[in-house]
């Protein structure tokens, strides 16, 4: 089968591997017919993530139809169509019971790994490293599930793949940071970041109750999409993101602000220099000139939520503004299980299409650029479909012709 | 376990040998001035064997055996000092007086030697002629009761399913097992194990027979956890390493050692109690892997190949 393998920073190649099979009583196969580059697999493709090896196959954003299923999964047949989360749960043991399903006790086979670095293991993750399980991701043609009979959801034939498919991170992930924010009815929800994730949080924060949202990026194609879902945009290369957000509570700061940059975020002046150089003498393995922001705008007493991936650790972040004001600080995987259900009744009851935010379809084989066209936000990239069913682009048509028949396709 | 303040009296007592014996050795004169007693060579020869003992003491997880020895030095140092006491004796006095602290330090050794020979090892190995070099204790959080961890465990079937390096558990008679450890047919090993302690729902203890390669004992208790939240699985194991101190910790280094093994497998039980399986990622597709990929999954770095 065709597969997305990791050869090493920035290196990406499409190429045949063997298909996986059934190696545990709940495992199940699927045959993928829509994948995605989540924003998390920048980190990947950064060289950011330890724990990866050469091969890996990547991708964590998949469904499909099923098309085997081992002799423990009851609930799933031969041909049903799923949505597939990305956290892999037994649903079995004390976090699972709880509806942690991120903090499975029993899916990292490498737990050891992760103990070393953070203290305790949370669950192993499809394609997200060796120190997360080190499985086989699914931006590939098919992808073996374990604990299959807990993960996967069904989804009716009346919607899209598109309408679907981020039932498996990116949504469940936005509404995650924007239930952990405790929202009361009219709060102000500031957003870092207008990914995916961070456009999934202003939709969220809405649904949620939130009066007012502020939407900070610096890509007018991300802060546009942020305004079409509700929000107020703000360009942080314009302006003085503390200040406004100030002005527009009235001095007092939002009730609740999201951070969904993550590692890799993006500042200028002193603190940018600052970072990027303890980044690359690695005495910081993270960059969060976000966080940073959040932790300061917050109002007294208010909520920062991190959906955002942080993987180890951070510096100059302002510690005391939690204690001296009484901050609540919220993160973690998410747990998706636990939200697939609720948010696929709103997609059913049309209150939400994620569809929105796909700014291209490709085939599998052009994920390679994809990647690097989304690392860069060429073409106003937001968010790439990959499907591993379609034909490679014929000799002579390029990337380009690829994305104008996306792009026709979408409006 | 020894308790805390036991292990650190003995270092103290480690310590202070080593300071001795190198007092004697070095400055025999200095020494024999202090206790009114003594000529240079008796002194050098006490000398070596305080250093003996102090490094044996901070060396060696059980230091019962170095501790005794201290004992038997206080005796010997004791003869000497009683010759010392004689009235011809100019340094008479002070003899009197180091006579009196070594007394006292006698009484420190042997209360320090009497705790580690009682408690050299877990409560329920004790008592047992057990090899008991090495010591570990781990323990994991299931979301079992402790009857259905007990009753999982006691059936002897399942181990091989969840320790890694085991082949088979045969039954010999109500209280002896033969185990077969996986290996060539050239290098396989074998052993006869009896179980000491079986108390149905809540723990078990085993130890070797005489003759296996790899002596070793061991217990596990499964333990109610509070609030009705499951069991706590708590093993202790005795073992004699096979090697030295460097090979142990390079072992250990690369996970290879008995203590890594016997957590993973205990991380295998809970799996295989709760979920019914073991997870893996070995036999899944992936691309070439470079040198540092196949060294990975050779030291079970990763489960995936």
């Amino acid at each position: 089968m065709k597969a997305n393998v990791w050869y090493g920073k920035e290196k990406l190649r499409v190429e045949d591997v063997p298909e996986p099979r059934i190696l545990n009583p709940r495992d199940a196969i699927i045959r993928i017919t829509s994948t995605a580059i989540c924003g998390s697999d920048l980190h990947i493709y950064g060289g950011f993530i330890p724990g990866m090896l050469a091969g890996d196959i990547i991708g964590h954003e998949f469904m499909g139809e099923i098309v085997e299923v081992g002799p423990g999964v009851q609930n799933l047949k031969v041909g049903d169509r799923v949505v597939n989360p990305f956290p892999i749960s037994c649903g079995n043991c004390f976090f699972c019971q709880q509806r942690q399903f991120s903090l499975c006790e029993n899916s990292n086979p490498n737990a050891w790994a992760a103990e070393r670095l953070w203290g305790h293991s949370p669950a192993g993750l499809f394609g997200y490293s060796h120190m997360l399980g080190g499985y086989a991701g699914g931006q590939a043609q098919y992808a073996r599930i374990p604990f299959a009979d807990v993960g996967p959801i069904k989804v009716p034939d009346s919607l899209t793949d598109e309408q679907v498919l981020f039932l498996s991170d990116v949504f469940p992930t936005g509404y995650m940071a924007a239930e952990q924010c405790n929202i009361q009815q009219g709060d102000t929800v500031a957003v870092w970041g207008c990914g995916p994730v961070g456009l999934f949080s202003i939709k969220s924060a809405l649904l949620l109750g939130a009066g007012r949202v502020i939407a900070i990026d610096r890509f007018p194609d991300r802060l546009r999409k942020a305004t079409e879902a509700g929000a107020e945009a703000l360009d942080y290369e314009r302006v003085d993101v503390l200040e406004v957000l100030a002005d527009m509570t009235g001095g007092r700061g939002p009730d609740a602000c999201i951070d969904a940059v993550g590692l890799e975020g993006h500042s200028h002046g002193v603190f940018g220099a600052y970072d990027r150089v303890k980044q690359s003498l690695m005495l910081e393995s993270d960059r969060p000139p976000s966080l940073r922001q959040a932790l300061k705008a917050c109002r007294n007493g208010g909520t920062v939520s991190i959906p955002a991936v942080y993987g180890g650790f951070l510096d100059k972040v302002l510690f005391g503004s939690i204690v001296n004001r009484a901050l609540t600080v919220k993160s973690g995987q998410t747990h998706v299980q636990r939200y697939m259900g609720p948010l696929l009744q709103l997609i059913e009851s049309g209150k939400i299409d994620p569809s929105f935010i796909i700014t291209h379809t490709l085939p599998l084989s052009e994920a390679p650029n994809a990647f690097r066209m989304f690392r860069d936000k060429e073409d106003s990239c937001i968010k790439v479909v990959l499907k591993p069913w379609l034909e490679p682009p014929t000799v002579g048509a390029d990337l380009e012709g690829a994305r104008g028949q996306q792009k026709t396709h979408l409006h | 376990m020894p308790s805390f303040d036991a292990r650190t009296l003995a270092e103290g007592l480690g310590w202070f040998s080593v300071a001795l014996g190198a007092a004697e050795i070095l400055t025999p004169g200095l020494v024999r001035s202090i206790t009114g007693v003594g000529r240079s060579g008796t002194l050098r020869s006490a000398g070596v064997r305080e250093l003996a003992t102090g490094i044996g003491i901070l060396t060696q997880r059980n230091p019962a055996p170095w501790l005794w020895s201290r004992v038997v030095g206080d005796v010997m140092d004791l003869a000497g000092l009683a010759t010392g006491m004689r009235p011809s004796n100019a340094g008479r006095g002070r003899a009197i007086f180091s006579f009196a602290a070594v007394a006292g330090v006698m009484a420190v050794d042997a209360l320090a030697a009497a705790h580690f020979t009682r408690h050299a090892g877990h409560p329920l190995v004790s008592g047992v002629a057990a090899p008991t070099d090495l010591y570990f204790e781990t323990s994991i959080a299931t979301a079992k009761s402790p009857e259905e961890c007990y009753r999982f465990w006691r059936n002897i079937q399942n181990l091989p399913r969840f320790m890694e390096s085991l082949q088979s558990v045969q039954q010999v008679d109500e209280r002896r097992f033969h185990w077969v450890a996986k290996g060539s047919s050239s290098s396989k090993m074998e052993w006869d194990c009896e179980i000491t302690e079986d108390r149905p729902g809540s723990a078990l203890a085993w130890r070797t027979l005489d003759g296996a390669q790899l002596p070793n004992a061991g217990s596990v208790i499964f333990q109610p956890a509070a609030q009705g939240r499951g069991t706590i699985v708590r093993l202790s194991i005795h073992y004699s390493p096979v090697g030295g101190r460097l090979t142990a910790a390079l072992a250990k280094l690369l996970r290879q050692d008995p203590q890594t093994q016997v957590e993973e497998d205990l991380r295998r039980f809970k799996q295989l109690l709760e979920t019914g399986e073991i997870a893996t990622t070995h036999g899944q597709p992936t691309g070439r892997r470079s040198m540092i990929g196949r060294a990975a999954r050779r030291w079970r770095l990763t489960s995936s190949n």
